[in-house]
């Protein structure tokens, strides 16, 4: 068949092309949606500027501004919240309603779904750091170098990859209707006993003594330690704590594909 | 020549349960290049499963799944295959030409966007976005999907299922065309009309085997039933006892008799009322001789009439 010769011709650039497509069309659609797209990019900005600006005024922390601090943490905030609610309110709708099944019924590469879906959540994350960024150098006094600002951006991006997976496992195991909510029980109170709502040095001994168990708390630190804050910890080890997450979350999402009768690298 | 046709896909000894309900026991099916082979059965048959089985949706507990040869629960297995299964939300903020450009990407060898829009009638919608079709639009939006990759084996899922009468015959019309340029297509759905309509071949399944198989024509004679309705002042127990009749059903002020002599069955009809009114006696329609083979295969024969119910599984001599 001549369609057989064409698949064979350059599989690497036609498998390239899948995926960027995919990528492209996931924004497109995304970007359609108020719904995400406006508390996921909003809410970040307007907790920082009242904890961050407005009540934190001239404050400091260690070495550095409280400003500066709370701009880490709500960067880590807003990329773990563009992760999760991105992941599991679209997979679970997906899911939920059959679309996923024509997806997979198609020659569509499994795997384009998913890395369009973070291609997505890593978009959001460049836009929430730049943004953020903004608004703390214009009315925090926040001071960022340009190589702390793209460590900063760099490790927030690659910061998604963790949150993708549990929202991916939030989308695999709960209905259309109830993702949001899952999302919302486990997302705010998850952040905040990290300490990313609230420095976690004000928080109760015994939360500071809970936080290193949630993955939230990783990726904070790690965001703090790019604008110059000395957190607790080397930043391996938080490396190591978001990697021995994310890959707990794949394997339980990877159940949750089985139950719906197909594997998830087929 | 029909016996040697290539087989595109087949399902060779597969067995599949859920729990502790199965869902297909054994079956051998086989579809052939370039017919248009209708599954039936009733909900609960399998024919669902046979169906996701062939799309790599599903895996057999055993038995074999091919599709072209391979096995399509491999993504590029998949690529000479469209899918047109029952969606209950299509990600509504992407347009129609978004959506059909997105799965034309997956293909090789794919129809043009036009193309594409033409065969599924939604010529001028596609700036649309897919969340502001009609019921009808949606349908045919997942059929331009389905067949945008110009696939040679087409799996259609009640693709008419809830449409009005025009959009059904306009995809039903793009079916005949498919068939005519050689593509294969396997059919579920529920209305029988459309299966005579279309289907060159019928397979009945019922609680997880193959009932029956064999042309629309075939399935009809094998139950080779009559319909007799007519306003009777003769009871429902005194028609029973005329010996042709088979079965004996009362609908509004009507009596409907299913036999397979209806001429004997008229005569002792006038004999015991001179003045019944309203006869109609038509040939069974694929309808009844579906319900039939359901029916009799459950084992729930009436006035003693089985024998021709007690079908084989017909899928024996498939095997692929």
């Amino acid at each position: 068949m001549s369609s057989a010769s064409v698949m064979t011709q350059n599989p690497a650039a036609s498998m390239f092309r899948v995926y960027g497509t995919e990528a492209k069309y996931e924004f497109l659609k995304t970007m359609r949606q108020p719904a995400y797209v406006i508390p996921t990019l909003t809410f970040p900005l307007i907790f920082y500027v009242m904890f961050g600006i407005v009540f934190g005024g001239k404050q400091s922390l260690g070495a550095v501004s409280l400003s500066t601090y709370l701009l880490a943490t709500y960067c880590a905030f807003g990329v773990i919240g563009a992760s999760l609610f991105g992941f599991a309110m679209g997979v679970s709708m997906e899911r939920g309603y059959g679309w996923l099944q024509v997806k997979r019924a198609s020659p569509m590469p499994p795997l384009a779904y998913l890395t369009a879906k973070m291609a997505m959540a890593m978009i959001f994350s460049a836009i929430l750091v730049a943004a953020l960024f903004a608004v703390g150098t214009m009315f925090g006094g926040v001071h960022l170098s340009a190589g702390r600002l793209l460590g900063l951006a760099g490790t927030m991006i690659a910061g998604t990859i963790p949150f993708c997976a549990l929202g991916l496992l939030i989308g695999c195991y709960s209905a259309p209707n109830s993702a949001p909510a899952v999302v919302n029980i486990l997302f705010l109170p998850l952040a905040f006993c990290s300490g990313l709502w609230l420095p976690i040095q004000i928080l109760p001994k015994f939360l500071q003594h809970v936080a290193p168990f949630l993955p939230p708390y990783h990726l904070g630190q790690l965001a703090l330690q790019q604008v110059g804050f000395a957190g607790a910890g080397h930043p391996l080890q938080h490396v190591a704590a978001l990697a021995a997450f994310t890959v707990a979350f794949l394997l339980l999402a990877q159940r949750g594909f089985k139950r719906d009768d197909v594997s998830i690298n087929a | 020549m029909n016996a040697e046709k290539q087989i595109v896909a087949s399902l060779a000894g597969v067995t599949k349960k859920f729990g502790e309900i199965t869902a297909l026991n054994n079956v051998n099916m086989g579809v052939r290049a370039g017919e248009l082979l209708a599954v039936l059965g009733p909900n609960g048959a399998g024919k669902t499963t046979a169906v996701r089985l062939m799309l790599g949706l599903s895996a057999p507990l055993s038995g074999k799944v091919a599709v072209f040869g391979r096995d399509p629960r491999i993504a590029s297995a998949r690529g000479r295959i469209g899918a047109m299964l029952q969606v209950a939300k299509v990600p509504e903020t992407l347009k129609v030409k978004e959506h059909i450009n997105l799965f034309r990407s997956y293909y090789a060898n794919p129809l043009s966007l036009q193309t594409t829009l033409e065969a599924a009638g939604l010529e001028g919608m596609e700036e649309r976005l897919f969340g502001g079709l009609s019921g009808g639009q949606k349908q045919r939006g997942l059929f331009a999907l389905a067949i945008c990759g110009n696939p040679d084996l087409l799996f259609l899922d009640e693709p008419t299922v809830g449409l009005d009468i025009t959009t059904r015959h306009l995809i039903w019309q793009q079916i005949r065309r498919l068939v005519q340029q050689g593509r294969t297509v396997v059919l579920t759905t529920h209305y029988l009309e459309e299966v005579d309509a279309l289907a060159d071949r019928v397979i009945v399944l019922n609680h997880g085997v193959i009932v029956a198989e064999g042309t629309s024509a075939e399935i009809k004679s094998r139950t080779a039933q009559r319909k007799i309705r007519c306003a009777t002042q003769a009871s429902r127990a005194e028609i029973e006892n005329i010996p042709e009749v088979a079965a004996v059903s009362e609908q509004e002020s009507r009596m409907e008799i299913l036999t397979a002599q209806a001429e004997p069955v008229l005569r002792e009809l006038f004999i015991l009322d001179p003045n019944l009114t309203g006869l109609e006696v038509t040939n069974s329609t694929l309808e009844d001789a579906f319900l039939k083979i359901v029916e009799t295969k459950v084992g729930e024969t009436k006035n003693g009439e089985t024998t021709t119910g007690e079908t084989k599984p017909a899928a024996q001599e498939m095997t692929a």
